[in-house]
């Protein structure tokens, strides 16, 4: 049991519950709020999405996450909002819009989309179509087509067109996006004292990021083990420039990632690659810790920092090492790391002006989906020559996989078709790739040639044409 | 009777409950508050797909701390059976397990993470025997849950002799997860005089009231089933509502407590049945003009373990195995196939989606191997009026070339062919792919007997109106079309109408909300009682009025009319009139669609009220380098009758389609050999994200007159709609030509990133 203080809605929640317990199942069966559906309990449906405010830069921040993967000592100090916590005595612009538009059929996914669209209003992105649209990316619909919702989200970004972005809850109080309880909320959530909460209970403690592994993989065991919440933790977030290399806090999340000034400089397309990443809800959750240490084969963001030929800082009680990410993967599901040992920090050289990066991803499904196979990969080219690659995929093996020979083979080499030919040849004996749910071996080799190809065919277009490779 | 609507009242009208569903205060079963004592639930479902079961060790389970009881087949107090059509589905497997995830045993604890903790202590030993997953190896075994069934018209023999030219091969379709968001779910309690009442998430309430009764052994009166709504359905709660119904009632009736069994997501993939997957052989002869001369086609049909649906799921194959084509000389013949997979069912479309992809598949080869383009097939042979479909029906009010001409003049084909070309020849890595899909569907189910529906129609004496019907809301809008029938006929503000939940006690004996004809059953059975109170109150108003019996009155904007001319008198007066003269006020509808007929043992008759036809283009962009897809846009023409509501229909179209292109592209379902299913959570089964919808759609509302055999003239479309996504397979396929013109691919859908990228470099 663990104390645990948050708003919930316009209520002040201070219980003695597990931390582990999902805010879902709080808000249903123990507040009776059963405005929030139950799709999954998997995170990929959407049908319980919550939104999670707190203080951010002295400002009321708002992100839409799954509440079927989000442990209530993750919502320690923040507020929740559910539905019932946006319903006034009429229907808010966004319901509103769903109802013109047809935008509801059977209901049951609807909350979600009404609850993301609210947290769109609230988010402090540009209030485009497109970030309308991302912001239910998350939401699974049935009977719609999306069609409708499309419409509603077009209607919505059109009334946010004015609005004051100083002072942005105010006006969303005043046009009725939001009750005026939101008013207060900034001082209550300054009141409430936001202290970590003290793992308690017998056993291995375990690390708790979003939990979006964790509540997948081992659901019925959280209540009950002790949890070390490192989500949001200030020690382990944050993500800083400092002489040439980029550091990153281990719990940032992927749309910390996504979102830092430092990255987007590094990375231009950094967007449209983590568009290929999870959810909305999903990125706002999921940490890059997580995603290194759950050491899944098809893991993005850990092939993209393979690439980067990154390290990461661990800490053992005190006693800090550092290993290269590519070291860290043992075997399947294997760490070279203590159960008891935390990952603080992911650094990388940054690349310089003569590299290129490039990520790629295909799945059944092109967004909210697991990889069939997917790789990054950085090279640095002077005057044709490669000087420096590395290459990363996964999908292919039991572990993320860095691909060091056909790195290896790149340099010193110049860039041609003929090149990328002969280094397919040591690529395809590099990996191992298994016949599942996501692709025959057959394909995902095939695949993995196609998105080795991709990378060449993205940083040369002029140089390197699909005829010549295939 | 009403024809049309003349008011117009509420034509626009928005889904009743969608100010509910967007403030979260819509009630579906898991929301249901508790009551004091309440029990859950859990299934132990079979970990093997076939075998004996030689032992089942509940101990543990039963000593699980929390767990109340533990019941088995040996609890059953009526018949341990629950199948509709063909009697061959035990409640709770008993001395064999047919498919994996058959339940065996019921866990009811004190808590739903109680029952599924000690589910997993249960321990069953299973002997295990061949399992089948292969539908042609089931049929060359003789495993078949029903009589092949056989279609024919003219004689194929002799006309492939004629023909210019002939081809063969096989098709294949896969099954279709119906991922309804809200998993199956009943909650049952016990209730006075040794009955139960079931609130359960069922698209056919009455089926399982029956096969409630049946297990418990006791009359139909005895077992209540009450439906508000469902998070979708699409088929899949039509007959699969049933086992978890029984079980809560099973439980609750044994144990005397309340029961509550909402599945979770995985329980809900890996227990129940999916759209049927099929694989088929067909045999298209043409002549040299292009036109089909002979169809000669096999089905085999994956029904799993039991017979479910199926049976009548291959009848509706056989009756669309010419989608939208006049085919003179048919031999077609279907076998259902079984398997051990769970029984498959009931999915949008009922089957004739499969049967459609074979042929689309047959003309897509020929126009292969001729070197000619497929929309020139497909146009060419295009039924017309009076043509006759290989089950003997002849085409009345026959749209489908009105659909096509339409499609493509209102969207400019020959310019969207031209700019398809012109992309292809100017792109390397990306390649665009056309394809046209016309649909034609038959409206009724094929089961003459089952078209039939009643409605209960009360008006309160303060001029409210309260209405129940058969018909299940999930999502399709029917109840707004409930509404909108009774306000239209009373002439009332439909705010004044309200729709009750569907309930056995008050509606009996429905068919389920299926096959597309809930609105035209359910709205002609409330249209005939609602006319009924009317033509009462009419009378009413002539004594009222001092008029004599031939003056014509009518309610229109809630005030009574004689003559045409507006009098003083309100709907409210007339009411209180009505109710203090002691007349009657509430009136009970029935409604049994005339005319349909069929005859089994010839194949012959004319089982459908009407058809219902469109065309679609669709336009696909293949990524060549990395085998993934997007949709441009589909514009389609559809035949909607006189829709009398644009908003529900549009977003019946929009979601049907999507749905069917879901089917088509990437819902890959999978099983290994030893049955067990792969894609068992949305993890690992995908279905279309916003991300993956066309572009665009643009749906252009055909108005079409027909006999008065819909509701309203407004054609039945939940249905329909689904089959377009067809076109989707087929424009990806021609991109994928287009980059690879000896591409590989066998005809079987879907057709995932994988298919295309294996194609495109084969
Ligand atoms: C719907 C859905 C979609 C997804 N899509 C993708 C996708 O597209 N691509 C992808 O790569 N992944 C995806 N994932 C997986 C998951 O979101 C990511 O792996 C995410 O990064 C995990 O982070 P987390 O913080 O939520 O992990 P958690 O569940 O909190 O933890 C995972 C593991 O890491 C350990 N851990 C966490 N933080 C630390 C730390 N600081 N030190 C040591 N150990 C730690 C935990 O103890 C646990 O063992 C998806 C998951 C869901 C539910
Ligand atoms: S229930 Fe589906 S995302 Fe939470
Ligand atoms: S309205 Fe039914 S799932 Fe979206």
């Amino acid at each position: 049991m663990a104390k645990i203080q948050f708003l919930l809605n316009n209520r002040s929640i201070n219980a003695e519950l597990p931390s582990g317990t999902t805010v879902l199942d709080f808000v249903r069966y123990n507040q009776h709020l059963v405005g929030t559906k139950i799709g999954c309990r998997e995170g990929d449906c959407g049908a319980c999405t919550v939104l999670v405010g707190e203080i951010r830069d002295d400002r009321l921040f708002y992100q839409s996450m799954t509440s079927c993967l989000m442990p209530l000592g993750n919502a320690h100090g923040k507020h929740i909002v559910t539905v019932e916590g946006l319903n006034m005595e009429n229907l808010t612009p966004v319901q509103q819009a769903i109802v013109d538009e047809g935008g509801t059929q059977c209901g049951f996914c609807t909350v979600g989309f009404v609850v993301s669209l609210s947290g769109f209003t609230l988010s402090q992105k540009e209030h485009n179509y497109e970030n309308a649209i991302a912001a239910i990316d998350g939401n699974i619909c049935r009977c719609t087509g999306y069609k409708s919702l499309e419409r509603a989200a077009a209607i919505i970004t059109k009334q946010l067109a004015e609005k004051d972005t100083e002072n942005s809850v105010e006006w969303l109080v005043e046009k009725g996006f939001i009750p005026d309880y939101f008013l207060t909320i900034k001082e209550r959530l300054e009141a409430l004292q936001s202290s970590v909460i003290e793992p308690s209970g017998e056993g291995q403690r375990v690390f708790m990021g979003g939990g979006t592994d964790l509540f997948v993989q081992r659901p019925e065991e959280m209540a009950d083990s002790p949890l070390y919440h490192v989500f949001g933790q200030p020690s382990l977030t944050g993500i800083e420039e400092h002489k040439g290399y980029c550091y990153i806090g281990a719990a940032s999340t992927a749309e910390d990632i996504q979102a830092s000034p430092v990255m987007q400089a590094i990375f231009p397309n950094l967007r449209a690659h983590m568009k290929l990443v999870s959810s909305t809800p999903i990125r706002n959750m999921g940490t890059l810790a997580g995603n290194i240490v759950n050491a899944s084969p098809i893991g993005d963001l850990t092939a993209f920092f393979l690439a980067l030929d990154s390290s990461i800082v661990l800490n053992h009680f005190g006693q800090q090492r550092e290993i290269k990410l590519r070291d860290f993967y043992l075997g399947y599901k294997k760490l070279d790391k203590a159960t008891a040992e935390n990952v603080e920090t992911i650094y990388f050289k940054i690349p310089d002006k003569n590299s290129y990066f490039n990520f790629e991803k295909v799945c059944k499904r092109t967004h909210l989906d697991i990889a069939s196979v997917n790789s990054a990969c950085l090279v640095k080219v002077e005057k044709g020559v490669v000087k420096e690659a590395h290459l990363s995929a996964g999908g292919v093996a039991p572990i993320p996989k860095y691909l060091a020979k056909s790195s290896a083979a790149l340099v010193g080499k110049k860039i041609s078709p003929e090149l990328l030919k002969e280094v397919e040849l040591i690529l395809q004996e590099e990996v191992a790739p298994i016949s599942d749910a996501r692709g025959t071996s057959d394909y995902k080799r095939l695949l993995l040639r196609q998105l080795f190809y991709a990378h060449f065919l993205t940083f040369f277009p002029k140089e390197i044409q699909l005829a010549e490779l295939v | 009777m009403t024809k049309d609507i003349k008011q117009g009242i509420a034509k626009s009208m928005k889904n009743i409950d969608s100010a509910n569903h967007v403030t979260g205060k819509s009630i579906y079963v898991d929301d249901i508050p508790v009551r004091v004592g309440t029990l859950y639930a859990c299934a132990y479902g079979s970990p093997m797909a076939h075998g004996k079961i030689k032992n089942v060790d509940t101990k543990a389970a039963a000593e699980h701390a929390g767990v109340y009881s533990i019941i088995t087949h040996k609890d059953i107090p009526g018949e341990n059976q629950i199948g509709g059509i063909i009697q061959d589905e035990p409640l709770l497997a008993e001395g064999e397990v047919h498919f994996q995830g058959q339940p065996i045993v019921l866990v009811i604890a004190e808590t739903e993470a109680i029952a599924h903790a000690a589910v997993k202590k249960i321990k069953v030993e299973i002997d295990p025997l061949p399992v089948i997953v292969d539908p042609r190896e089931a049929f060359a075994k003789g495993e078949l849950l029903s009589t092949p069934r056989t279609f024919s018209l003219g004689d194929t023999k002799k006309a492939f002799a004629k023909c210019a030219h002939v081809f063969e091969g096989q098709a294949e379709s896969g099954g279709q997860e119906h991922l309804y968001i809200e998993t199956q779910g009943a909650y049952a309690y016990p209730t006075e005089h040794g009955s139960v009442r079931i609130s359960s998430s069922t698209q056919g309430p009455t089926q399982v009231q029956r096969a409630t009764a049946k297990v418990l052994g006791l009359p139909m009166n005895k077992v209540e089933v009450d439906v508000t709504r469902l998070g979708g359905g699409f088929g899949g709660k039509e007959d699969q509502a049933t086992p978890w119904g029984a079980m809560a009632a099973l439980a609750a009736f044994v144990l005397q407590r309340p029961i509550k069994y909402v599945l979770h997501r995985m329980e809900d993939m890996k227990m129940t049945g999916k759209r049927n997957p099929y694989t088929s052989d067909y045999k298209i002869g043409l002549d040299k003009d292009l036109k089909i001369v002979a169809l000669e086609s096999t089905y085999y049909q994956n029904g799993g373990a039991a017979a479910d649906l199926s049976p009548a799921i291959l009848e509706r194959t056989l009756f669309h195995l010419n989608n939208s084509y006049f085919i003179p000389n048919v031999q077609a013949t279907a076998n259902s196939c079984r398997t051990n997979l769970p029984p498959n069912t009931a999915f949008r479309g009922f089957g004739g989606p499969q049967g459609m992809f074979v042929i689309e598949a047959a003309i897509a080869h020929a126009a292969k191997e001729l070197g000619v383009d497929a929309i020139d097939i497909q146009r060419k042979n295009l039924l017309a009026e009076g043509d006759e479909f290989p089950y003997g029906q002849i085409a009345e009010g026959c749209e489908a070339i009105n659909c096509w001409d339409e499609a493509v003049e209102r969207y400019d084909l020959e310019k969207i062919k031209k700019e398809v070309v012109a992309f292809n020849e100017k792109n390397t890595q990306f390649k665009k792919g056309l394809s046209l899909m016309p649909i034609c569907f038959g409206i009724s189910f094929t089961n003459t007997q089952m078209n039939n529906a009643r409605a209960l129609v009360h008006v309160y004496s303060d001029g409210s109106v309260g209405v129940s019907t058969g018909a299940i809301e999930m999502g399709q809008g029917v109840n707004t079309k409930m509404v909108q029938v009774a306000a239209e006929i009373f002439g009332l503000d439909p705010k004044r109408v309200k729709l009750e939940s569907t309930n056995t006690t008050r509606v009996a004996n429905t068919s389920p909300s299926a096959a597309s004809a809930t609105a035209d059953l359910n709205g002609k059975a409330l249209a005939i009682a609602c006319n009924d109170i009317l033509a009462r109150l009419k009378k009413v108003a002539q004594d009222n009025l001092g008029h004599d019996e031939k003056t014509a009155i009518e309610i229109k904007h809630e005030t009574v009319f004689a003559n045409n001319k507006k009098t003083k008198l309100t709907w409210h007066e007339l009411v209180q009139a009505a109710f203090m003269a002691r007349v009657n006020l509430s009136a009970k509808g029935h409604y049994a669609t005339p005319r349909i007929n069929f005859d089994k043992t010839k194949e012959k008759g004319h089982p459908f009220a009407y058809h219902v036809y469109g065309t679609a283009i669709t336009v696909a962009t293949v990524d060549c380098v990395r085998g993934t897809y997007e949709f441009d846009c589909v514009k389609l023409v559809h035949d909607f009758g006189a829709s009398m509501n644009r908003i529900i229909d549009l977003g019946q179209t929009e979601g049907g389609l999507v749905q069917g292109i879901g089917w088509m592209t990437m819902e890959e379902l999978m099983y290994n050999k030893e049955g067990r299913l792969l894609s068992n959570a949305l993890s690992t089964y995908k279905v279309p994200d916003i991300y993956a919808v066309p572009r665009e759609i643009d749906v252009h509302f055909l108005n079409t007159d027909n006999p008065n055999l819909a509701i309203f003239r407004s054609k039945a479309v939940g249905e329909p709609p689904l089959m377009y996504g067809i076109g989707a397979y087929f424009a990806i396929r021609n991109a994928v030509e287009s980059f690879n013109p000896k591409a590989k691919m066998a005809y079987s859908a879907p057709i995932t990133p994988e298919k295309v990228l294996m194609g495109l470099y084969s």
